[in-house]
């Protein structure tokens, strides 16, 4: 299991510097010199360069790339541009907000999708199971706003059960946060249950069909005992791999939920950057994403090897 | 009947020519008994008409704004109501299948040949070119894709061109990621091995042996991912980088009368949205089908 | 009459598959007695597995039972509800099955995986744990508590099997059914877990039915045996009479097509039985043989014959079941043998070394390897899994230091390094004709591809080429343009043997070419292999686990062991004596239907692993005739022991004669006693 884990570590890190390097040459194709845009077009070369030689957009580009990564392992993520803060000061509470919301949702979808695609599962091809998988499939192929807006228009506005920004009020207490995330945290769940449910429900399949169960069964087990001990750990392990996969997607990839709802998570934040061409405050805010979801790979990985035999006990006899 | 006297004789063969001929055309028959399938076409199929015949079948002019009648609620003149420009709603909503399946449908295709290549080279050659470019697609794939094209748009402005291009490199590391799977799955089966015993060369095992081969998992990707095309298409249109802002454009025209929302002037933004709901989940349906045919 | 412990009666089960009823049991009726063992044998599509899954009433969704009764002990099994069915489960029947690793959870330790049987039947968890220990130690494993504390993964395969086996009669069943249970498992393994079958169910009084397309092991294992072709039980009757004295047309077939008692192929070859196995669920009037059988008259069309007794148990459903053995022959002549040539060799390895990484550790397949293989001759390989028999007939990519030469020519290992006729020259008949064949080319191109690729051959000297390959491996031509999912086994790798032979290959290796293909197909694809190798005088390196076709096909024999040559030398010599010791083992682990007893050689333990071989000679682990300190420190050479015969052992040869000799003359004399 050491070994795995070693040599998932490695990967992780190779791939995380990858990133950094792709992160940073992106961010620097956005057209534009970077004094010359806070400055604007009407001030002269000399200031702009000055600028330029300041903020130390001047130097080469490798020598950049370093400033940049070496300020990161510091804590400095550089200043924005834009807002002329501290990039760590406007990330921090935008990641703090999508952590929430992604927490939120998380903690509803997944007991659902999971007993959902069990069910399925175990009524394979009759008429829940349908229901399930293709009702599931085709809520969840719907764009997020467009599911967003369906529960705006429903719930927010027809019914007036529940606020439509997202933002509670400062030192709200947890029962009204949740009130006021309610919405885009269920949006979040009707875009995700269809997709995990129906990797447990395949996972559940190749569990059911396969020759252990078999054995279960012709032993003489009642049918849920054979569920309960010999199917269901064998059926989950696909989908843990799965949920890890959302986490990128649920903490940086909501721009849009964001902008529907009013709620300043990473997002918007990304969207905000991209737009005013700030590049520190997007590669610093890109990379943190991506170093959330290699994160949250690493430790479905690290979950997997414990929960699969096969990985924790590698050697034979 | 069996020859016993000359035992160099061919043995008489009955092969089963007919059940595989039949056991094709059973599938494609299948395919089109599946409710899936047929609820799936139907519901693409209103669109692709629309995009195609587009201004000959709206009832009024989708571009021809009036003052006068903006904001009216569904009617019997206007089915969908009015915009906040006084445009017909159901017209600028046919209208606007145009953009979004002349991008999308084209992004994917780039999409899946780019990445059927890489993933048949990855999968095939393996060793540190396969090491390597998984690395990247890692890497690329660890940021949400929404995020890539959009920082991507932004960078280079959003034109039909553009959205092409953007889209169709976005998805193509996760095309080449299942190609290569499947890739994989065949290189262990002894063709190949067999191929190499003969010393053909890779272009030739990759293309001519292993591709006919894995075609399927291709099929079911195209369509899965031209699901999400559309998707992406909208999304980006949205955000404010429609392919063309003077065309009617769904994902436009849901961002531009979001806010009208909260005076109560849902239809602006409901009919959009439904159009997009319906095609995605009507090419979904379709990838459904087609991936259980596969299956069997 | 006490009960039988299972009695089916006319039972008849059909498969619905896409909206049409395939029949595949069609009114099957046997009993077996208490106590007693009964094998069911036949080829694949014969129904056997159809009837197991029917008693233990775990037939697929898309089955059913049309018709028939099934007794357990006296019970109707077919009324039965679930929950009496489950009770049965638990108490009375047990099924094990191929593929043990598979069969097993590999998310639970095999301990809990043991109690539950007990647990289930009512005893409390302390007892449910020493009876487990108890079973565990009846089937062998000597330290039971550890074993359960493992993970399935962790254990081989033989090790596996015999905890399944455990499982299946911690019950107490009354019946047991065996489904190819060592199909699969190396030969010493298998003959372990045979032996220990056969004493457990002395021991247990269980009545079993064991199921499987090798009828040597059949003879091996059971008492009785019914004889099943496309669903219908043909011949019945007690195993050794069956098999010595058959009474209908295809079990004749079925035992001529099986090389016996040394055959060779210079003696005869090997007979066939013409045409195919019939479609699953064909309708078939008369006498389901009819089609393909030699004696066949117009009433066999017309009516089908019943299972006519014929005393003492026996029954054959054949109208001329008196005249079976006339049956003719399909082919009787005597194929010329090939002309080895003592010239230079054709194919020579010396000094072999090929280690590759495992996960980290380094794995020896092959070590010290020298080998020669001569024109127009056929070597034979045998090993066990880890012998690294695979790895030098693949000859690529040998390690640094090691000599491969074809044509007294360097050979590289990387085939892109190799000069066209190389190539050419060097090619494969793999085991798995699925794989092996492109399944979106035709026929046709496949073949045509090769001889493209290896002789440059265009248009229309191509495609009359491929016509005359298609002929020398009777492989009808109205078929080059079908693809190889229309096509049977058997046909498949006829398309494999010509791809092969497209570019006149020198040397070809034959990697268990027969093995995945049924007892009466490979019976027609070695005549065909044989006559190719005479006719162009190519040399074969032929892999094969079954002993009686490699004695039948080659003319010398190389046995493997742990990357290391044992034994080299004549294929007479080696099966004859004096044998190396492992090659002593091996033989008398391999039944034969003859049933006769050669004396068992056990060999304790597993095969060592290949990451971490035993010091000096590798077989002393488990060596019977171990002699003492020099067989753990020094490895023997593999020397000249006999004019062409090659051994690593320390004990002279002259030696093992006698020893082997004197075992011999004590088994003698056990079974004439």
């Amino acid at each position: 299991m050491g070994r795995f884990l070693l040599t998932r570590l490695g990967l992780a890190a190779i791939t995380l510097f990858l990133l950094s390097v792709l992160v940073f040459v992106g961010a620097n194709l956005l057209p534009g010199n970077v004094a010359r845009r806070k400055l604007g077009n009407l001030a002269d070369q000399a200031s702009v360069d000055q600028l330029n030689h300041q903020l130390g957009t001047d130097k080469p580009i490798l020598q950049q790339y370093w400033n940049w990564i070496s300020g990161f392992f510091h804590g400095d993520l550089g200043t924005s541009l834009t807002f002329n803060l501290p990039v760590s000061q406007l990330i921090g509470p935008a990641l703090m907000h999508s952590l929430k919301l992604a927490a939120f949702a998380f903690v509803m979808v997944v007991p659902l999708a999971i007993v959902g695609g069990v069910v399925a599962a175990l009524q394979r091809d009759r008429l829940t199971d349908r229901i399930i998988t293709i009702g599931g499939l085709s809520l969840a192929v719907v764009p997020e706003f467009v599911t967003g807006i369906a529960l705006i228009l429903i719930f927010g506005l027809w019914l007036d059960l529940f606020p439509v920004s997202a933002n509670a009020p400062d030192g709200s207490s947890i029962l009204t946060q949740m009130k006021y995330l309610f919405l885009p945290a269920l949006t979040l769940v009707i875009v995700l249950f269809g997709y995990i449910s129906r990797i447990t429900r395949a996972g559940t399949i190749e569990a059911l069909d396969a020759d252990y169960t078999r054995t279960a069964v012709l032993k003489g087990l009642p049918r849920r005992t054979v569920v309960r001990r010999h199917v269901l750990r064998n059926s989950l392990l696909p989908t843990i791999a799965v949920i890890a996969t959302q986490t990128g997607y649920l903490i940086g990839g909501l721009v849009v939920i964001e902008t529907l709802f009013n709620y300043p998570g990473m997002g918007k934040l990304i969207f905000t950057a991209a737009n005013g061409k700030d590049f520190p405050l997007l590669a610093s805010s890109v990379l943190i994403v991506g170093i959330v979801f290699l994160v949250a790979t690493l430790l479905a990985d690290v979950a997997y090897s414990l929960l699969n035999p096969r990985i924790r006990y590698a050697t034979a006899e | 009947m069996t020859t016993l006297e000359d035992p160099t004789a061919p043995i008489a063969i009955p092969i089963r020519p007919d059940e595989t001929k039949v056991e094709r055309y059973e599938r494609f028959r299948l395919l089109f008994r599946s409710p899936t399938f047929l609820l799936g076409f139907f519901l693409a199929g209103i669109w692709v008409i629309c995009a195609i015949f587009g201004n000959l079948i709206t009832p009024h002019d989708p571009v021809a704004p009036d003052i006068l009648s903006k904001f009216e609620a569904p009617s019997g003149q206007h089915l969908f109501g009015t915009d906040k420009l006084g445009q017909d709603v159901l017209a600028r909503v046919i209208v606007g299948a145009r953009s979004v399946l002349v991008v999308a449908p084209l992004a994917t295709i780039l999409g899946t040949v780019l990445g059927t290549t890489i993933g048949l080279i990855t999968g095939y050659y393996r060793g540190f070119v396969d090491e390597a470019t998984m690395r990247v697609v890692d890497a690329v794939l660890a940021i949400p894709l929404i995020i890539t094209a959009l920082v991507a748009i932004t960078a280079v402005g959003p034109s039909r061109t553009t959205l092409v291009l953007v889209i169709g490199f976005v998805f193509t590391p996760i095309i080449a990621k299942t190609v290569r799977a499947a890739v994989l799955g065949e290189s262990r089966l002894e063709y190949v091995q067999a191929a190499r015993l003969r010393n053909e060369h890779g272009p030739y095992v990759m293309f001519a042996e292993i591709l006919p081969n894995v075609t399927g998992p291709i099929i079911v990707e195209f369509t899965v991912r031209l699901g999400y095309a559309i998707f992406t298409v909208a999304t980006l249109a949205f955000l404010g980088f429609a392919a063309d802002p003077t065309v009617p454009d769904w994902g436009q025209d849901i961002s531009a009368h979001y806010p009208s929302i909260n005076g109560g002037y849902w239809w602006p933004v409901l009919f959009p949205s439904l159009a997009i709901a319906t095609l995605i989940v009507g090419i979904n349906l379709i990838a459904d089908a087609v991936a259980q045919l596969f299956e069997r | 009459m006490t009960d039988a412990a299972i009695e089916l009666q006319d039972l008849q089960v059909a498969y619905t598959v896409r909206g049409v009823d395939r029949a595949v049991l069609r009114g099957v009726s046997f009993q077996i007695g208490q106590g007693e063992s009964y094998g069911l044998v036949g080829e694949s599509g014969c129904g056997k597995t159809t009837a197991a899954f029917a008693i233990m009433r775990y037939l697929p969704r898309n089955a059913k039972i049309q018709s028939g009764s099934i007794r357990l002990n006296g019970e109707d099994m077919l009324g039965m509800g679930g929950g009496n069915v489950r009770r049965l489960h638990a108490t009375t029947l047990s099924m094990v099955y191929q593929n043990p690793a598979a069969a097993l959870n590999p998310s639970i330790r095999v301990g809990p995986q043991l109690t539950e049987v007990f647990q289930l039947l009512g005893g409390a968890k302390e007892e449910a744990l020493h009876r487990s220990e108890e079973m565990l130690h009846k089937v062998q494993i000597s330290d039971p508590k550890r074993v359960m504390r493992r993970y399935p993964h962790q254990l081989s395969g033989g090790m596996q099997q015999r905890v399944v086996i455990a499982m299946a009669l911690a019950k107490n069943p009354t019946l047991l059914i065996l489904d190819e249970p060592t199909t699969g498992l190396d030969a010493t393994v298998e003959a372990e877990v045979l032996d220990l079958i056969g004493s457990l169910r002395q021991e247990f009084g269980t009545s079993v039915l064991f199921i499987s397309h090798n009828l040597a092991v059949i003879a091996k294992m059971c008492e009785r045996v019914g004889v099943l072709y496309a669903g219908r039980l043909v011949e019945q009757g007690a195993a050794q009479e069956v098999f010595r004295d058959p009474r209908h047309p295809y079990t004749v077939g079925l035992l001529r097509s099986i090389p016996r008692r040394g055959v060779r192929k210079d003696e005869t070859a090997l007979d066939t039985i013409p045409g195919f196995l019939p479609r699953l669920g064909a309708t078939l009037p008369g006498c389901v043989f009819e089609p393909r059988c030699g004696l066949a008259k117009e009433i066999c069309r017309e009516q089908e014959p019943d299972l006519f007794p014929l005393g003492h148990g026996r029954a054959s459903r054949c109208h001329f079941h008196d005249r079976a053995q006339e049956l003719p022959r399909i082919a009787p002549v005597r194929l010329p043998a090939a002309h080895v040539t003592n010239g230079k060799p054709l194919l020579e390895v010396a000094n072999g070394f090929k280690t590759f990484k495992q996960e980290g550790q380094d794995v020896q397949a092959l070590v010290d390897v020298s080998l020669v293989v001569r024109p127009g001759e056929v070597l034979g390989l045998v090993g066990e899994s880890g012998s690294g028999k695979t790895t030098l007939a693949r000859v690529t990519a040998p390690d640094e230091g090691s000599r491969l030469e074809m044509d007294g020519e360097p050979l590289a290992g990387k085939v892109e390094k190799r000069s066209n006729e190389q190539v050419r020259s060097l090619q494969i008949v793999f085991q798995n004709p699925d794989g092996a064949l492109n399944r979106r080319h035709s026929v046709r191109r496949i073949v045509g591809r090769a001889l493209y690729k290896l002789l440059g051959l265009r248009g229309q000297t191509k495609e009359d080429r491929a016509i005359e390959l298609a002929e020398s491996v009777r492989f009808d031509q109205t078929l080059l343009g079908a693809k190889p999912a229309q096509l049977s086994g058997g046909l498949k790798q006829r398309v494999a043997i010509a791809r092969a032979f497209a570019g006149d290959p020198r040397i070809v290796l034959c990697d268990e070419p027969t093995s995945a293909l049924d007892v009466s197909v490979q019976a027609a694809i070695l005549n065909l292999l044989v006559e190719l190798q005479t006719q162009k005088g190519v040399s074969y390196i032929f892999i094969s686990h079954d002993l009686g076709v490699v004695r039948y096909i080659s003319d010398r024999i190389a046995v493997m062991y742990l990357g290391r040559i044992q034994e080299v030398g004549d294929a007479e010599t080696v099966f004859g004596g004096p044998h190396h010791p492992y090659t002593e083992a091996l033989l008398s682990a391999v039944p034969n239907l003859e049933g006769e007893e050669r004396t068992r050689i056990r060999l304790e333990g597993e095969i060592p692993s290949a990451t971490n071989p035993p010091s000096g000679c590798v077989f002393h682990t488990r060596c019977p005739r171990f002699l003492g300190e020099i067989c753990v420190q020094e490895e023997p050479p593999l020397a000249e022991v006999e004019p062409g015969h090659l051994m690593r052992c320390h004990i002279p040869v002259e030696e093992l004669r006698r020893l082997q000799a004197d075992a011999s003359a004590a088994a003698q004399a056990k079974t004439t006693t």
